[in-house]
């Protein structure tokens, strides 16, 4: 007698399409019920990425830059005799090749000001402005007034709940006081030129901009440091730009990543590739309540004509191979409707959504007012898998059970 | 041509607490090319033994060979190649795939079987016509009378050319002429082609064709008649 081992897959998958839609409004249902479950994953992933994206660059543009070079008692006291000398000519090499795209050098130390009828506790950070620029200062963001123009600008650019703190305006003088080296206190008058509008509210009360020179002359300070920031790469792969520095630095200074400087955000990025996988499967676990029901539904209502097949010679493989292909057609076209609709909800906002009615409660979190939804494909290809994949596991149970009828009595079923 | 050799077949099933003997120690055979009819009331065990020489159930004990393959100690897989590429269903209730037209149903054994799709569409249009059928064969079987249905599952049983075709009341639902034209291309395909037939049935007008005639009452074959027909 001759044997045929192969599973018809034509036959199959023919069947397997027409029982799809042999109760349409079921299918319809499911395939809503999947195409949305989809759509939050993806929408709601893209939006919390995002978020937390935001916080991330936010609090990098805060550091700022992706590496740090500071003395090594600086961070634990950011006091101006904690400085460093500026940078030698091996490091000067290394801050000038690839893969560092920018640096700049920084003073940034605790000082008061005072206007005529207030003072105020700051960090004063005394900059290179074009290459302050360069490492993720944005002009526009100065929203009164003009940025310092060279490390000598004698001016004083201040943020903008700071002015109103210190019930001053633009063109007003102020006076800054810090320590110097030798225990004492310096300080002098400085007219404001230019106020900024920070990403985070507490940005706009710490901090005043002050040429670099200009800092170190009145602080007594020669040419020494606070810090050098350092960009360049990709800021969630920054091991090369951190082993090139660091090799570069020597020894006597401490070169950290912003994974380190502040560890918060490093776990931040840390934390959110577990959580949108954990996201995803809690809303995959609702889906295949439904799913498994749908299915298993589906093979109830047709036993008979499962073992009518079996009886006409169909194997139980190519039986468990039909119920998978349904499920499977049924997931494929929910994820076509889900990501379609998701790409649909992203597009259009994809230029920002303002949050500034509730920014308050954002900016407490470290979150900007305005939320970029951020599409990854890491996460698109991840909410695909975890559906195919668990999806067809969830469709085991009733496609094998389905396999297992015996053929005399799934016929006499009615 | 099938050989079918049962040996002191036993079946019983459980209703609650009685205990029905289903097939009762058969012992029979079936020459290759026999057109035979198990005839009996309800519950004598016709389905029974029409279920297990076509291996859709399982023996409590016996043994069962058609051509001298022991069917009774096949597994799923060969016993489903078994009926796939030598055995021909026609069961009591139409059991047509509902999903299926009438020509797809009819074409489905042969898919199954591998046929080309040129081959298989051809042999069931022929086939189709011959039933009566032709123009139908886009039909769903929703849309076919219970009498068309049927001959839609005689066609899909015996396109291929069985070696041996089970049918189990094949003109319960069909009218007086529609019964006939059934029973003449069964006749038509043992005497041209050699295939056999186990036909069970009440109906006096199948009886009328057959050439071997067993009677079955309680799980047991009560009489074995040899019919000469004019």
């Amino acid at each position: 007698m001759s044997r045929n081992r192969a599973v018809p897959l034509a036959v199959v998958s023919r069947l397997a399409w027409r029982y799809l839609w042999r109760n349409y409004r079921r299918t319809l249902i499911m395939l809503l019920a999947i195409a949305t479950g989809v759509w939050a994953m993806i929408f709601m992933t893209a939006l919390m990425r995002g978020m937390v994206d935001q916080m991330i660059l936010d609090g990098i543009d805060a550091l700022p830059g992706y590496v740090q070079i500071h003395h090594p008692a600086y961070r634990d006291d950011p006091n101006i005799e904690n400085s460093l000398a500026p940078p030698g000519p091996k490091l000067r090499k290394a801050l000038d090749s690839t893969p560092v795209e920018s640096w700049a050098p920084r003073v940034k130390l605790p000082a008061m000001i005072s206007s005529e009828r207030n003072d105020r506790g700051v960090t004063l950070l005394g900059v290179d402005p074009a290459r302050e620029i360069e490492l993720g200062f944005d002009p526009a963001s100065i929203v009164a007034g003009r940025f310092l123009e060279g490390p000598q600008d004698q001016g004083l650019v201040v943020g903008r709940r700071m002015l109103e703190r210190l019930e001053t305006d633009l063109g007003k003088r102020v006076v800054v006081m810090s320590q110097t080296p030798d225990n004492d206190i310096a300080d002098r008058g400085f007219r404001i030129v230019g106020v900024f509008k920070g990403d985070l509210a507490s940005q706009e009360e710490q901090w005043i901009y002050a040429g670099l020179r200009t800092t170190q002359e009145l602080l007594g300070m020669g040419d020494r440091l606070s810090e050098i920031a350092v960009t360049g790469g990709d800021y969630r792969d920054n091991e090369a730009l951190l082993a090139h520095v660091r090799g570069a630095a020597g020894d006597g200074v401490e070169v950290l990543a912003w994974t380190e400087l502040n560890s918060y955000l490093g776990l931040m990025l840390g934390v959110m590739d577990g959580f949108v996988l954990v996201w995803i499967i809690v809303i995959f676990m609702a889906l295949s309540f439904g799913l498994a029901n749908t299915l298993m539904m589906a093979v109830f209502e047709r036993i008979r004509e499962i073992g009518l097949m079996q009886a006409l010679g169909m194997k139980p493989a190519a039986i468990l191979l039909q119920i998978l292909l349904e499920s499977l057609m049924l997931l494929v076209l929910g994820l076509l409707l889900g990501n379609a609709l998701a790409i649909a909800s992203i597009l259009p906002i994809r230029g920002g959504v303002d949050l500034s009615v509730v920014a308050e409660g954002f900016e407490m979190m470290g979150a900007s007012s305005t939320l970029y939804p951020a599409l990854k494909t890491q996460d698109l290809v991840l909410a695909n898998a975890v559906v195919i994949v668990l999806g067809i596991l969830t469709s085991l149970l009733p496609a094998w059970r389905a396999s297992r009828y015996r053929p005399v009595e799934a016929i006499a079923k009615t | 041509m099938a050989n079918i050799e049962c040996v002191d077949l036993c079946k019983t099933y459980r209703q609650g607490d009685a205990v029905i003997k289903a097939l009762d120690h058969v012992t029979l055979s079936i020459e290759p090319g026999g057109f035979v009819c198990l005839s009996g009331p309800s519950g004598s065990g016709k389905t029974t033994l029409l279920n297990m020489i076509g291996g859709l159930d399982r023996l409590d004990s016996g043994r069962i060979s058609i051509d001298g393959e022991r069917v009774d100690l096949l597994g799923k897989g060969p016993l489903a190649d078994l009926r796939l590429h030598h055995i021909g269903f026609v069961f009591q209730a139409y059991n047509l795939i509902p999903v299926l037209s009438a020509r797809e149903n009819v074409e489905f054994v042969m898919q199954l079987q591998g046929v080309p799709a040129r081959e298989r569409r051809q042999k069931a249009m022929a086939i189709l016509e011959e039933v009566g059928l032709a123009g139908m064969e886009d039909r769903r079987p929703a849309q076919l009378s219970g009498g068309q249905q049927q001959r839609v599952a005689v066609a899909r049983a015996i396109v291929s050319q069985p070696r041996l075709v089970l049918a189990d009341e094949p003109t319960a639902n069909l009218d007086s002429v529609s019964a006939t034209h059934l029973m003449e291309l069964f006749l038509e395909l043992n005497d041209n082609h050699g295939v056999t037939f186990l036909i069970s049935t009440h109906d006096e007008r199948v009886m009328r064709y057959a050439r071997r005639l067993l009677r079955m009452r309680d799980g047991k074959v009560i009489s074995d008649e040899k019919v000469t027909r004019n």
